[in-house]
């Protein structure tokens, strides 16, 4: 066990699997000597060379669609966007392309790779750094999406993505990435398993749904709730497609009470779809309709980002909001 | 010339190379060097505010004032321009209060983008200096639309855009130099070509021998100037502007400079390049076209104090005006999204007021990490 950041587990997570493999590779731009903007590759250059730690010219379709081509020979990329921000160019790659390869060719070609991104805001990045874009990779077929919500996670989430056989789209919430520590294993086998959600903190009265930085902000909604003698249970969605719906529906199956919780805008966001399989699945188990805590419909706007993002404050308007229905 | 020498009017010691110098009078070639010294005292003034914790971020443009001033002394104010976030010498040329770009950093109520952007990212519609985007490359085939509605109006006006080495990457700059040379568009492509793009290297962003030659392969002149001789700037900058305006098409300008400062605020180059840039200290531009103007007699010791104290002094001022004012209101985060606020976000911005007030505390120890 160490104890250690999310930058750290990341980091600590590439360097295990490339070690255990010469087939992964690492590619994006300042992710060699530079280490990355936000040190994830830091050092991964010294250990594996230039040619397994890639930096690359600037252009996030060339990054995505190089990455294809060597998942397509049996490499095993590991590219880094440097903010989900920039990953556009990319998206025809993405789901055009890596997303599709295994349907279209009746299964003979495939290309797993894990396309690694920071996301979300509370950085003061304004809104070109500070968008949380998962609900356009959940809306395609064929790709995997994962976001882990602690450096725990962060290193087996992303160990189990790159030995994943699908193309897995890994958002980091860069929020919380220098922070809090956490003890994490230093066994080579440890992996967090894809598509297991997992329940942060047991209650009986409500359930919140979280994934990324947002996962903290519902346990101190839940401390403030439990003032007023409220028991909130947390669900951390950790994989958000394939989805967990069995722990979803089972947290809301005790409690009755759904809130759900992201930074992202809000319509069609992703707690939409979780609040559709509940209304679909277990509406009958519902004692107050389900409430959605996010950003709002709006471009993540600089200055006002505090009011933008989702507090521990308006996550308890919303318990209160389906606890006194 | 060829696409591979480079364009050089100053000499190191000041000297001009005979018959290179372009034709402009004592007066603007004394505004062009003001501008230069505005720009390089606004960015140290705005670093400043940065360290002490008074903006949130800024990117400074240290060393690559000649290519900003003398580039956009070959514009007229009708021309558009489409900058990057490392040139405020030309919002300085083109007559934009600095208590404005001093609003655009704090984010303020008196900031034009109403706080919605982070620092630098400004935009001036009045001085026709189009609004600034993080994502790298974008604008580049935005000029060339635009180039090509001036072509379409038969508009006597051009366009510019503004992008670094690592711009010339970006899907973008493929499509605007296919499509104005496809469209014979009255655009300029400048590039300004620092060497590095955060810590990547010019050779590890292309294999070309240099970037004036990808001009060629889009059928377009491609020229290559020394970025730190303003005059040269300026006179390759003219000739490609006359022949946009003459209806010849576009050019794409490679500007050879060298990034001396950090990336942005929040970047530490000796991490990935050490020393290197105090190499680039004895090819100041600003130092260069001041020996010129000494050799030329036009310059004194004098002068120079004088100029630095007046410049310094308005900056000051100006940051006290645009420091000035409040945070942005709550309703400003609901507006501009679309012509009329729709009645779903009409709904949003009452619910937070209902629920939370208008008053709301910044968070002190959000930060940028880049
Ligand atoms: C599409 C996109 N990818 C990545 C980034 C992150 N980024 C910001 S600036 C930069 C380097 C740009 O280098 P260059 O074009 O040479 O301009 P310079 O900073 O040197 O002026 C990068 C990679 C971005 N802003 N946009
Ligand atoms: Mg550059």
């Amino acid at each position: 066990m160490s104890s250690i950041t999310m930058v750290q587990a990341v980091n600590d997570a590439l360097r295990e699997e490339m070690r255990g493999d010469d087939d992964v590779v690492v590619l994006g731009e300042d992710v060699g000597i530079n280490g990355g903007v936000f040190r994830c590759t830091a050092d991964l250059i010294d250990e594996f060379g230039e040619e397994r730690v890639i930096d690359t010219p600037l252009s996030e379709s060339g990054i995505i669609g190089a990455a294809v081509g060597m998942a397509l020979y049996g490499l095993k990329p590991v590219p880094e966007i440097q903010f989900s921000d920039f990953i556009w160019p990319a998206f025809d790659q993405i789901t055009s392309e890596m997303a599709k390869m295994r349907y279209r060719s009746g299964g003979q070609f495939t290309c797993p790779m894990v396309v690694r991104t920071p996301y979300g805001g509370g950085i003061r990045g304004g809104h070109y750094h500070s968008q949380s874009p998962e609900a356009y990779f959940t809306h395609t077929p064929g790709l995997v999406v994962v976001i882990p919500s602690d450096p725990y996670d962060a290193k087996g989430l992303l160990k189990a993505a790159i030995r994943c056989e699908d193309p897995v789209i890994f958002l980091e919430p860069k929020r919380i990435y220098r922070a809090p520590k956490m003890d994490v294993p230093d066994d080579d086998d440890y992996v967090v398993e894809i598509g297991k959600a997992a329940v942060r903190r047991e209650g009986t009265d409500f359930t919140i749904t979280a994934y990324g930085a947002m996962v903290a902000v519902a346990l101190e909604a839940c401390e403030k709730a439990a003032e007023q003698g409220w028991s909130g249970e947390v669900v951390d969605l950790r994989t958000l497609l394939p989805l967990d719906e069995d722990a979803i529906i089972q947290s809301v199956t005790k409690t009755g009470r759904l809130v759900t919780l992201q930074e992202a805008t809000k319509f069609c966001g992703f707690s939409s779809e979780i609040s559709a399989i509940v209304a679909e699945k277990a509406i009958d188990v519902l004692e107050a309709p389900v409430k959605r805590v996010s950003g709002f419909d709006v471009p993540f706007p600089y200055t006002l980002e505090h009011v933008y993002m989702p507090h521990a404050d308006r996550v308890l308007k919303a318990i209160e909001g389906v606890m006194t229905y | 010339m060829s696409s591979t020498d480079m364009l050089q009017v100053i000499s190191k010691n000041g000297k001009a190379k005979r018959g290179a110098e372009p034709n402009l009078p004592k007066k603007t070639l004394l505004a062009m060097y003001e501008a230069m010294m505005q720009t390089r005292l606004l960015d140290e003034r705005m670093i400043n505010l940065q360290r002490q914790g008074r903006i949130g971020f800024y990117v400074p443009s240290t060393g690559e004032e000649a290519a900003q001033v003398g580039s956009c002394m070959a514009l007229d104010d009708t021309d558009w321009l489409f900058p990057s976030y490392r040139v405020p010498g030309l919002f300085l040329m083109r007559g934009v209060d600095i208590q404005h770009l001093v609003a655009n950093c704090f984010g303020n109520e008196a900031d034009l983008c109403k706080g919605r952007q982070m620092p630098v990212h400004y935009a001036f519609a009045e001085h026709k200096l189009v609004s600034i985007s993080s994502p790298i490359g974008t604008h580049i085939i935005h000029a060339t639309g635009l180039a090509m509605a001036q072509k379409l109006k038969k508009d006597k006006g051009i366009s510019a855009v503004y992008f670094g080495d690592g711009g010339t990457s970006s899907n973008d700059f493929h499509s605007g130099l296919n499509f104005a040379g496809v469209a014979k568009a009255p655009v300029l492509f400048i590039c300004t070509n620092n060497q590095w793009a955060i810590s990547v290297p010019i050779e590890k962003q292309t294999a070309s021998e240099t970037i004036a030659i990808k001009g060629e392969a889009y059928g377009m002149p491609g020229v290559r100037v020394d970025g730190n001789d303003v005059l040269a700037v300026y006179d390759a900058c003219k000739k490609a502007a006359d022949r946009a305006r003459k209806g010849d098409g576009p050019t794409l300008i490679e500007l050879m400079t060298y990034r001396r400062g950090p990336h942005s605020s929040s970047d530490d180059p000796t991490r990935y390049r050490g020393n290197q840039a105090d190499e680039w200290l004895d090819r100041d531009p600003i130092l260069r076209f001041r020996k010129y103007l000494e050799v030329a007699d036009m310059w004194s010791e004098k002068q120079e104090t004088e100029l630095i104290e007046r410049l310094k002094a308005g900056i000051n001022a100006e940051v006290k005006k645009g420091e000035a004012a409040g945070q942005p209101s709550l309703e400003t985060m609901f507006t501009d999204v679309y012509a009329n606020v729709p009645p779903h976000l009409r709904e949003q911005y009452e619910n937070l007021v209902r629920d939370e007030g208008t008053g709301h505390e910044p968070d002190p120890d959000a930060a940028f990490p880049l």
